[in-house]
């Protein structure tokens, strides 16, 4: 236990003073503290990429920092890369059509991931965007529906035999 | 009866999932994002060795931490629990039951019995608090000589559960059959394999979590958890505490995976609530951690399958004789065999003669076994790895043994040896579909140009036929309780707790269909014991039919309910009515219709407009059952695969299948369940290993030892739909498990197929690039 230090973040445009451990997680101050509960933990060790946020518009695991390091950056969240009129960006519409979430679990992680990846890279490869995803895992879909949606959202064919609900 | 089967409005269309808005951006609400107000949290102290006596536990340098509010051993929680049982496996013999459970407390006793055992329970105002605390505290442990391993079970005179007389925790010897020896005796040939399978886990990506608390001035026990089945947890939790069940509440809102874990209260769980309801001041949230879940969260595999088949020298089968041997660990939920099952299904799509099965589970010192997507799956992985053993030692093509054996449309209906009943399935339908997508010859011409080339390319096969909706004890039926209220917007309370499975859209769409309504105005309600009925829950491959089929009846009441009241609104017979979009009107004179908003208020609050003798108000409660046992689908898996012989390393090519679960309800999450078994089953084969040493300690407890499949490795999934109907009105059969049932044999098969030429004949998972390029290294040699 130590003393608890000030940390001051913007979190999806909005500016919040914490008063917390240092040795408290990102993730945990997130979640508890500023209750944005769609950045989930799914190992806390860095290796499932659930609880990806951008933190100065790079994608990193919060379960791997302290809030205390992060004192004074921008952070954005699952629920900030979502617009605000109630649609979804082009990647989670994506996601949607191609049946691309079934728990959900794992699903903000690869939205935050995939969102970040594509504003950086807008013309991948196939094998960009696998590697690209290979950061996060999910044990529902086989990846199927979200390799199709990253495809979908990067411009790049998908395989003509995938049932998907682009028509509905 | 191969058919094609039109589409309706909504079943059978790919409707996208009315859930993903709120998932995708962040809005879904898992049990860990509950916070209550004076929410505690739980750490557990558990056991690093895997078996041995507890000689002394201190907790006072643990109890004197600021904000540690109180700390529970085996000896505070386990004299308290009044009944650990769960509704699904019935009571155990002591009971009057007949399901042998392992001896399960809460905590450990006075013994551990695997390594992550739990010990002692901690309450504090954080989880960061708790695991301080849970480092505090000191427990002695008198080590003994773990038992892992079921061969060294079955031979130590030691016990994993002291006190005991075996450590067989269930058995089931091969039948006596004197003319099955005959017969093998003048069999033109006979073939005996071992098959095994290393042990895997579900690996939900939410791990386990509850919070429990119990008010004892209103007397009520409220729960929130990541379970698949709220009734059976709060029957569970009224068993445990003795708080009569009406008092018990549980409520599962977004629950992330289970694959089977999430089904039975595990005896972590079962800590929490007897904790919570010593402690009674405060709810307390328990939210396992990976580690916690590797290595504590039951897990799923690890079989040894003994087989011998007696057949032509066409390949013609005349009979098999097939053992079990499972390693069900130390706290298996339920009593965790699954060989009675494995036995009976394990004829599968092919005209054996006879079958005789046996089995024997025994208990370690290792994690219980849990069920895993597919849990009696080892009888395919034996069946379908053993038909290209015999193919190669008799010199005939995988596939054309297959189409040897196969059951044809026109041996409908079918009875296996072991008395199953199939009436609608098409193994060999299904068999040359995924052969044609593949195109056969052009991969054998691939395969032999690259095989000149020293590449090792292979294909492979396997067929199922999959138990859906199995049908037995509570799983026998489901309910709908449905109501319209005033609005005309529909509300349907089910059992069912989704955990993936896109219930949220799927009855909707059965419900929209067949009321005759949008889907818009169609709710489920689940995963909530006040609102929705008693039932079993989601699991075995049964929602789509046994929920599906209550949604569907309780759908058409309400419709025929509704037409009855703007029939007579309107001066009109019922029989002339239609219904469209969520208005009723006159056949061929639409100008005569009233809409559901319209109608809806008449039930409620006019009752001088209903017809003479009618009931107010729009509820209806119906229920399905199921006509048998079971509700058979089936699929035919191919794939194919290059093998790297510097490294090993498997690539996949493609991966074919051709499936029919009858009529859809929705063709997109069909092909999700499909990809999302396969790909599970690809890791059972290539990646996934959960692997014990000798003295018990699990050797894979980060995601960087256990490594499931992740999207580089995957190919894309291609899948063909047969369509015939099961019996019954709504034609849907289960298809949840298959993906990973067949997936396994198949990718085997494949990797056989490359190798068996440089005299590797494999047999045992897993089928990794060092398990590879060890048994190419041993053929050379040899």
């Amino acid at each position: 236990m130590s003393d608890e230090v000030v940390v001051k973040l913007n979190v999806n445009g909005r500016d919040h003073k914490v008063l917390v451990e240092p040795r408290k997680l990102l993730s945990d101050v997130l979640r508890e503290d500023l209750h944005l509960t769609g950045t989930h933990v799914g190992c806390e060790h860095g290796a499932c990429g659930a609880c990806t946020v951008m933190v100065d518009g790079a994608a990193v695991r919060a379960c791997l920092l302290f809030a205390v390091q992060v004192d004074g950056s921008k952070v954005v969240t699952v629920e900030g890369v979502t617009p605000t009129d109630g649609t979804l960006n082009p990647f989670q519409q994506a996601m949607q059509d191609c049946h691309g979430l079934q728990c959900g679990f794992c699903t903000p992680g690869f939205v935050v991931s995939m969102t970040s990846y594509l504003d950086d890279h807008p013309n991948p490869t196939d094998d960009d965007l696998k590697i690209a995803l290979s950061g996060n895992l999910c044990r529902c879909t086989g990846y199927r529906g979200i390799i199709n949606a990253a495809r979908t959202a990067a411009g790049l064919p998908v395989p003509a035999n995938a049932a998907d609900g682009s028509d509905h | 009866m191969a058919s094609t089967i039109s589409a309706g409005r909504y079943v059978g269309q790919a409707v996208k999932r009315l859930e993903d808005p709120r998932l995708l951006s962040g809005h879904g609400r898992y049990v860990d994002d509950v916070q209550l107000p004076g929410m505690l949290h739980v750490a557990f102290v558990r056991s690093n060795v895997a078996r041995g006596t507890i000689v002394s536990i201190d907790t006072s340098a643990a109890l004197a931490l600021p904000g540690v509010r109180a700390i529970y051993t085996g000896a505070d929680l386990n004299p308290r629990v009044g009944m650990f049982w769960h509704t699904m496996m019935g009571p155990p013999p002591e009971l009057g039951g007949q399901t042998p459970y392992a001896p399960l407390t809460p905590l450990a006793g006075g013994d551990v019995r695997f390594v992550g055992d739990p010990i002692v329970l901690i309450i504090a105002e954080n989880r960061y608090i708790a695991e301080d605390a849970a480092d505090l505290v000191e427990v002695e442990i008198d080590v003994q000589q773990a038992i892992v391993g079921w061969e060294t079970a079955i031979d130590t005179d030691q016990r994993v559960h002291p006190g005991t007389t075996t450590n067989v925790g269930q058995e089931f010897p091969l039948p006596e059959g004197p003319e099955v020896d005959a017969l093998f005796a003048g069999a033109p040939h006979v073939f005996t394999r071992r098959f095994s399978q290393c042990r895997a886990t579900n690996v939900p990506m939410e791990p386990r979590g509850i919070i429990v608390h119990y008010d004892q001035y209103v007397g009520d026990l409220q729960i929130w958890a990541a379970t698949q089945s709220v009734s059976e947890w709060k029957a569970t939790s009224s068993r445990l505490t003795g708080v009569p069940e009406h008092r018990v509440k549980v409520v599962a809102n977004d629950v992330g995976g289970g694959f089977g874990q999430k089904m039975m209260m595990t005896r972590d769980e079962a800590a929490v609530v007897m904790a919570a309801h010593l402690f009674g001041e405060a709810p307390i949230k328990w939210t396992e951690d990976r580690r916690e879940s590797l290595m504590a969260a039951n897990q799923g595999r690890e079989e040894i399958i003994d087989v011998t088949f007696a057949v032509t020298d066409e390949g013609v089968l005349l009979g098999a004789k097939v053992f079990f041997w499972e390693d069900i660990g130390a706290y298996p939920a339920s009593a965790g065999s699954t060989a009675g099952m494995a036995g009976a299904v394990f004829p599968g799509p092919y005209k054996f003669p006879v079958v005789l099965p046996g089995g024997s589970s025994v208990y370690t010192n290792t994690v219980g076994k849990a069920a895993y997507r597919g849990p009696w799956m080892m009888e395919t992985v034996a069946r379908e790895q053993m038909m290209d053993h015999i193919a190669y030692e008799l010199g005939i093509d995988p596939i054309e043994i297959r189409r040897r054996n196969v059951i044809h449309a026109d041996d409908l209906p079918y009875t296996t040896c072991t008395t199953m009943v199939y009436d609608s399935v098409t193994p060999s339908e299904t068999l040359e579909q995924a052969l044609e997508m593949l195109d056969v010859a052009a991969f054998r011409t691939m395969q032999a140009d690259a095989r000149a080339e020293g590449r090792l390319l292979g294909m492979g096969v396997a067929i199922y036929i999959e138990p859906s909706a199995v049908a037995f004890g509570i799983l026998s039926s489901d309910q709908a309780i449905m109501r319209m209220d005033n609005s005309g917007k529909v509300i349907v309370a089910m059992s069912t707790g989704n955990h993936g499975q896109s219930l949220e859209t799927t009855i909707p769409q059965i419900v929209a269909e067949h009321l005759g309504c949008n889907i818009e105005d169609v709710l489920l309600v689940q995963g909530n014991t006040e609102s929705s009925p008693t039932g079993p829950g989601t699991g075995g491959s049964r929602s789509a039919v046994v929920a599906g089929g209550a949604a569907m009846n309780a759908a058409l009441k309400m419709k025929d309910k509704i037409v009855q009241i703007a029939a007579h609104m309107l001066e009109a017979s019922p029989d002339d009515m239609e219904v469209n979009a969520g208005v009723v009107s006159v056949k061929g004179t639409p100008a005569k219709a009233l809409p559901f908003a319209m109608i809806a208020p008449v039930a409620y609050q006019m009752p001088e407009m209903l017809p003479p003798g009618m009931e107010m108000g729009l509820e209806v409660t119906a229920r399905f059952q199921p006509a048998g046992q079971y509700t058979w689908s089936n699929a035919t898996h191919v794939c194919t695969v290059e093998i790297d012989p510097e490294t090993g390393m498997t690539k996949i090519l493609r991966y074919i299948v051709s499936e029919d679960c009858g009529r859809m309800v929705n063709p997109m999450v069909v092909e999700g369940q499909i990809a999302g078994g396969v790909v599970q089953g690809i890791g059972g084969v290539l990646f996934e290993n959960m692997i014990y040493d000798e003295d018990g300690n699990p050797l894979a407890t980060t995601f960087l030892d256990y490594l499931i499949p992740t999207a580089p490795e995957v190919p894309d999934i291609e899948v063909g739909h047969i369509v015939t109907l099961a019996p019954g009105q709504t034609g849907f059969k289960g298809m949840g498990e298959g993906g990973a049932i067949a997936a396994p044999p198949c990718l085997a098969n494949a990797i056989h197929d490359a190798l068996r030429h440089l005299g590797v004949h494999p047999t045992a998972f897993p089928l990794g690039p060092s398990q590879l390029l060890t048994m190419m290294n041993e053929a050379k040699q040899a």
